[in-house]
């Protein structure tokens, strides 16, 4: 079941090392997956004792015919029983499908739920975590991780707990037949578990360098597929096969060992079994000539023998399964423990619409311990007004639009919304205040239409087509051969940087939000995309509170506020006039600015 | 493998001997044995189950090793023609869709070559208890058999059915899997935008659809298995009932009644396989084809025509003559000329998308121009051997890959031979040498996912070191400086200054500062050049370049408050 999932993602980031193949604190948590089909669970077990007493009434049947008909030469209750036989062999059939099905569906919808509900959870995942995971690392957890899981459900558990009934209804079956010859029978018993103890312990060993070993396989191809302008540039494909097939070979090596290990183990299980079936001759034979034991039950002895070895052979097989589901719940129960944004925790208030007021108060934030990146840092802004922050890379500009979105908690100090501090409102409310308009503008898998309106399903055509055309997003749409029913490549190649810009202020402005916080983006475009741009700003920032991280001297010089940013502090505040008065850094950059200017015409 | 082939039908050779005994047994039993012959039977039993064991052991041996081994050439050969294929591949390829074929497909290749033919050869021999069966009784035999044929067609059509429903479920699979991506990737506009709850329902449509996939298919194998139980049963009881009479009329032996059970089970597994089999088959030839389809990929850029003797020594001057380029036929690049002077050093700048990578990727072939050439000494470089080409460019990329190795090994990573002075020095000129000398194992430290992740600027200066310890004719720094202060960018110019005199350079960049000093630089705009000329020339111009000039003047102010 599970090959169809086993997909790339898993040991390629990670040497995978194996735990315990049973942990009773994991196995309990998986276990509540099953609650909500508790009435189908039991409905499978019972399916599943009626097909194993199938199996296992058919060499009983066979004795029954020998010896009390075959033997007697009665052949018209040879027919009964050979009919009894068939109505077995059509329930078998119904209550094998019935089990099959039934496990399956338990373990689809169980891994539904599980698969759902992990997604649903990693979206109230505080944004620090993203920041500090690699995105293939948790979709792995999504996807294999999962899958595993649901591989230990369908085939392992199950079957487990099926193989466990049959050799306890094989034994009692054997020991109400002939109680001395089931024990001699049971006297190979030890061997054989000493030979399956023996060689998963070998194998479990081969297995683990096995693992290490493919992943170091996939680690290396996968760097050099990634890395292979680099090789090829560098003239290192001769080497790189070298170093390649090196590790190949180190794998094949391993496993050449465990084929080894799995030629010797099947004929040693297959020579016990022989040593079990001579017993029963020799003993059961002698129980013949003495006529304790009948034909039909030596028979039956040997057919039920058979049905021994095979579950005792498979769970070793089914060990390895359980191994990765274990640590495969492990991981994904670690992202279930992981803490939702705190605010997840505060009650919705769906009514909220918010004038736009934004306050900081005396806010100091680090990432890590007391690195502060942002220090006593307070301003207000007025509904409607617009913002400017300017400063260096790493003065603390985007630190103070995380803090505002609450995707981090400041470590003093307040920050007020409409006079109310974040932290008593439901992200999902507050955040319903503001449109983001990012330098790096990430473009959604889907259409066009999609990416404006990314699902919500309150934007209508009419609006959609409204904001669009208002940031000029509309003309180099309707160029598209599907318009905004044209899908975007992966992550928006195909489109030009300013046309994602348009794209993403067309986003911001079919939302409406109170508050827009932009950061205007410092790469270069052409000129003529460069005035749509501008032009578009203008209107988005139109009746509404705007923060903007500004590059450019026009939007800095319409503010109804500059502030100055330095090391994490606020060096100046003020309108454009105040700033220039005061004779600070504004003024110097100011005047840089216009003395370029000025020679650009004198030249 | 031939000799695989003969372990197999010895094993099933002796296969047959056991429930012969079997029969001899139960047969003497009624004659009233002794209890000594009985226990010849017994040893009898073990006996051939020894033997048997013992080829079994020579067959799994040498068929899954060799499947192992055939495993393992064709990896290489995989590996060994990936690097050969070009640029463009990679552009067209996911690297997990690479990553699969060369994981997946290659184990259902395998599984052909091994446990696939062991078992259809199993099958094959096994059909030696059909004989067996026949010398106990033909029309027993042939009742018998009557499941055989549906079972190996009702097999069949379910297998198919069964693979149908597999490629719909691998489909979905991976559509779950980019949704994640997609939606973890962009998670701050997803929460930004407050898209939690519909990000939700449209994951749970796509998950509960692999679910419904799933759940078909679980139809099918259910099916399968239990129909499988069925008809292996349908034998049995047939046996039951016609042996059974036969017994009883005196046709056959009570013996020979319980060995024909005997065989009937053997005949069965084979049975049961020949299904997986053709199973393991068809997947592991469609794998083939998904792994062909790679390896009959011709490099779109090889070797050139021309001989090495052509140009003994590389001088390092470049012309673009003509040069227009078309990805699936967008057009990227248009009529570019430009002629870079032995020696000197080019810069060019441009907004992002601009075709500025594009253009110097040319220059050492890792894509091809569609229209026009690019001739370094006045040679096309597609009359170049690659090799050659390639060994006098030194050339650090705008994404700057390092291996997961040690220093050392990455500086060093185009040379031969690795002398500490060499990288020594390489690594001062990158001004990197300083901070791998802190790293906790300096030049040995390991870097990537078992190793300690250095910054961007490290990073870049990193690959700088590796470029420049070429001692290259022709250097490209493909936005190099991008994750680096610029006072130390300014430091490693000036040792670069010293190094690169009389060697060629081209510089891509977004800051202006660091092209000022270029003899040329060259303004790219939508794949055409637009201005060019020197730094002042293109101030007193007043085009793109000065506005941007004007716009890095505000943030260098900023930067020096």
């Amino acid at each position: 079941m599970a090959s169809q999932h086993s997909s790339t993602g898993n040991g390629i980031q990670e040497e995978e090392v194996l735990g315990k193949a049973y942990d009773a604190r994991l196995m309990r948590r998986l276990l509540s997956f099953l609650r909500p089909y508790k009435l189908h669970v039991v409905l499978a077990v019972f399916t599943l004792l009626i097909a194993s007493l199938g199996q296992l009434a058919g060499p009983y049947l066979v004795k029954l015919g020998i010896d009390e008909y075959i033997s007697k030469g009665d052949v018209s209750g040879l027919s009964s029983v050979c009919a009894l036989y068939l109505g077995m062999l059509v329930l078998e059939f119904t209550f094998q499908f019935l089990q099959a099905y039934l496990v399956n569906w338990i373990g689809q919808k169980a891994m539904y739920d599980l698969r759902s509900q992990i997604f649903a959870h990693i979206q109230t995942l505080p944004v620090a975590y993203f920041d500090r995971n690699p995105v293939g690392r948790i979709v792995t957890r999504v996807t294999t991780d999962v899958a595993s899981l649901h591989q230990m459900l369908s085939s392992g558990a199950v079957a487990i707990f099926g193989d466990i009934f049959k050799l306890v209804g094989v034994v009692a079956v054997l020991l109400t037949l002939n109680p001395k010859l089931a024990l001699v029978t049971f006297s190979v018993l030890p061997l054989l578990f000493y030979a399956t103890f023996l060689f998963k312990k070998l194998v479990r060993e081969t297995y683990r360098t096995i693992r290490i070993r493919i992943a170091r396989i996939s680690a290396f191809l996968q760097e050099n597929i990634t890395g292979m302008a680099i090789v090829q540039l560098f003239n290192r494909e001769q080497r790189n096969f070298e170093m390649f097939q090196k590790l190949n070979f180190d794998h094949l090596d391993a496993y050449l060992r465990t084929i080894l290990y799995y030629a010797t183990f099947y004929p040693v299980v297959n020579l016990i079994s022989a040593l079990a079936i001579g017993m029963i001759i020799w003993h059961g034979g002698g129980g013949i000539l003495q006529g304790t034991l009948t034909f039909g039950a030596l028979v039956a002895f040997i057919q039920y023998a058979e049905m021994f070895f095979r579950p005792i052979m498979d769970l070793s097989e089914k060990y390895n399964i359980m191994q990765s589901a274990m640590a495969s719940s492990e991981r994904i129960f670690a992202i279930f423990d992981l803490e939702s944004e705190p605010g997840y925790a505060v009650e919705r208030k769906r009514d909220t619409t918010f004038r736009g007021e934004i306050e900081f108060r005396n806010v100091w934030f680090a990432y890590n311990g007391e690195d502060y990146v942002l220090q006593d840092v307070s301003f207000k802004a007025q509904p409607g007004e617009t913002i400017a922050f300017v400063g260096a890379t790493g003065a603390g500009k985007t630190s103070i639009m995380n803090l505002l979105l609450r995707y981090y908690e400041p470590s003093r100090g307040e920050i007020l919304v409409d006079g109310r501090n974040v932290n008593s409102l439901n992200p999902l409310d507050l955040r319903e205040c503001f449109g983001m308009v990012l330098q790096d503008v990430f473009i959604f898998d889907g259409t066009v239409a999609h990416n404006i309106r990314l699902g919500n399903a309150a934007i209508s055509d009419e609006q959609l087509l409204q904001a669009a055309r208002s940031v000029h997003a509309d003309s180099f749409v309707a160029k598209l051969p599907q318009k905004y029913d044209n899908l975007v490549l992966e992550r928006g190649k195909g489109l030009s940087s300013g046309q994602r810009q348009l794209l993403s202020f067309a986003r911001a402005l079919a939302y409406d939000p109170p508050v827009l916080i932009l950061d205007e983006a410092t790469s270069s475009v052409d000129t003529a995309t460069e005035h749509l741009i501008q032009d578009a700003l203008e209107r988005l920032m139109a009746n509404r509170t705007a923060l903007v991280v500004a590059h450019r001297l026009s939007t800095i010089q319409n503010a109804d506020r500059i502030i100055v940013m330095h090391k994490g502090k606020i060096r100046e505040a003020g309108k454009h006039q105040e700033l220039l008065a005061q004779r600070g850094i504004y003024f110097k950059l100011y005047r840089l600015q216009y003395e370029y200017k000025e020679s650009k015409h004198v030249a | 493998m031939i000799l695989g082939c003969l372990f197999v039908a010895i094993t099933n050779f002796f296969a047959l001997g056991g429930p012969w005994v079997l029969k001899k047994a139960i047969d003497a039993l009624r004659q009233q044995a002794t209890a000594g012959s009985l226990l010849k039977y017994a040893g009898l039993i073990v006996a051939i189950a020894a033997f048997e064991g013992f080829f079994r052991f020579l067959m799994r041996k040498t068929i899954i090793s060799a499947s192992r081994r055939i495993e393992y050439d064709l990896r290489n050969d995989f590996f060994a023609h990936l690097q050969r294929l070009s640029q463009s591949f990679y552009h067209r390829t996911k690297t997990g869709d690479l990553m699969a074929r060369a994981s997946n497909d290659l184990e259902a290749v395998r599984q052909i070559v091994g446990p696939a033919v062991m078992y259809s050869l199993n099958t094959l021999t096994s059909m030696a208890a059909f004989g067996a069966m026949v010398y106990i009784d033909l029309n027993l035999t042939l009742l018998a058999m009557l499941p055989f044929p549906v079972m190996a067609l009702v097999v069949n059509r379910l297998a198919k059915r069964l693979n149908k429903a597999h490629r719909l479920i691998q489909t979905q699979y991976a559509a779950i899997t980019s949704k994640v991506q997609d939606n973890l990737a962009g998670i701050r506009i997803v929460k930004a935008y407050g898209r939690e709850a519909t990000e939700v329902i449209d994951f749970d449509g796509l998950n509960q659809d692999f679910i419904d996939k799933n759940l078909s298919m679980v139809k099918i194998r259910g099916l399968l298995t239990a129909s499988m139980a069925l008809l292996i049963g349908s034998g049995s009881l047939i046996v039951l009932w016609y042996g059974g009479r036969q017994v009883v009329q005196g046709t056959i032996s009570l013996g020979e009644f319980v060995a024909f059970f005997a065989y009937l089970s053997m005949l069965t597994w084979p049975m049961i396989a020949l299904g997986w089999v053709i199973n393991l088959v068809q997947q592991g030839i469609a794998s083939m084809g998904r792994i062909n389809q790679i390896m009959a990929t011709e490099p779109e850029i090889a070797d050139g025509d021309g001989e090495s003797s052509d140009l003994p020594v590389i001088r390092g001057e470049i012309e673009f003559r003509n040069v227009s380029l078309a990805y699936d036929d967008i057009p990227v690049l248009h009529e570019i000329d430009l002629l870079i002077e032995e020696g000197s050093m080019v810069a060019i700048i441009g907004p992002t998308g601009s075709g500025k990578s594009t253009l110097v990727n040319l220059i050492p072939r890792l894509i091809d121009a569609t229209e026009g050439s690019i001739l370094i000494d006045g040679v096309d470089v597609r009359r170049l051997p690659l090799y050659k080409l390639r060994e006098c460019i030194g050339y650090a990329p705008q994404d700057t890959f390092l291996f997961s190795d040690t220093m050392d090994a990455n500086i060093g990573f185009g040379i031969q031979e690795q002398p500490r002075n060499e990288i020594d020095n390489a690594a001062e000129i990158a001004q990197i040498r300083q901070d791998i000398l802190e790293f906790p194992k300096a030049f040995d430290t390991i870097l990537g996912e078992r190793g300690i992740n250095i910054s961007g600027g490290q990073k870049q200066r990193t690959a700088l070191a590796r470029a420049i310890i070429k001692k290259p004719r022709i250097l490209i720094l493909d936005d190099s400086f991008s994750a680096i202060d610029t006072y130390t960018e300014e430091e490693i110019l000036r040792q670069l200054q010293g190094v690169m005199r009389e060697r060629t350079s081209i510089i891509i960049s977004h800051r202006v500062s660091t092209v000022k000093a270029a003899h040329q630089i060259i303004f790219l705009d939508g794949g055409r050049i637009v201005e060019r000329g020197t730094h002042d020339e293109l101030v007193a111009l007043g085009g793109q370049y000065a506005d941007l000039n004007e716009k890095q003047l505000l943030e260098e102010a900023l930067e020096n408050i």
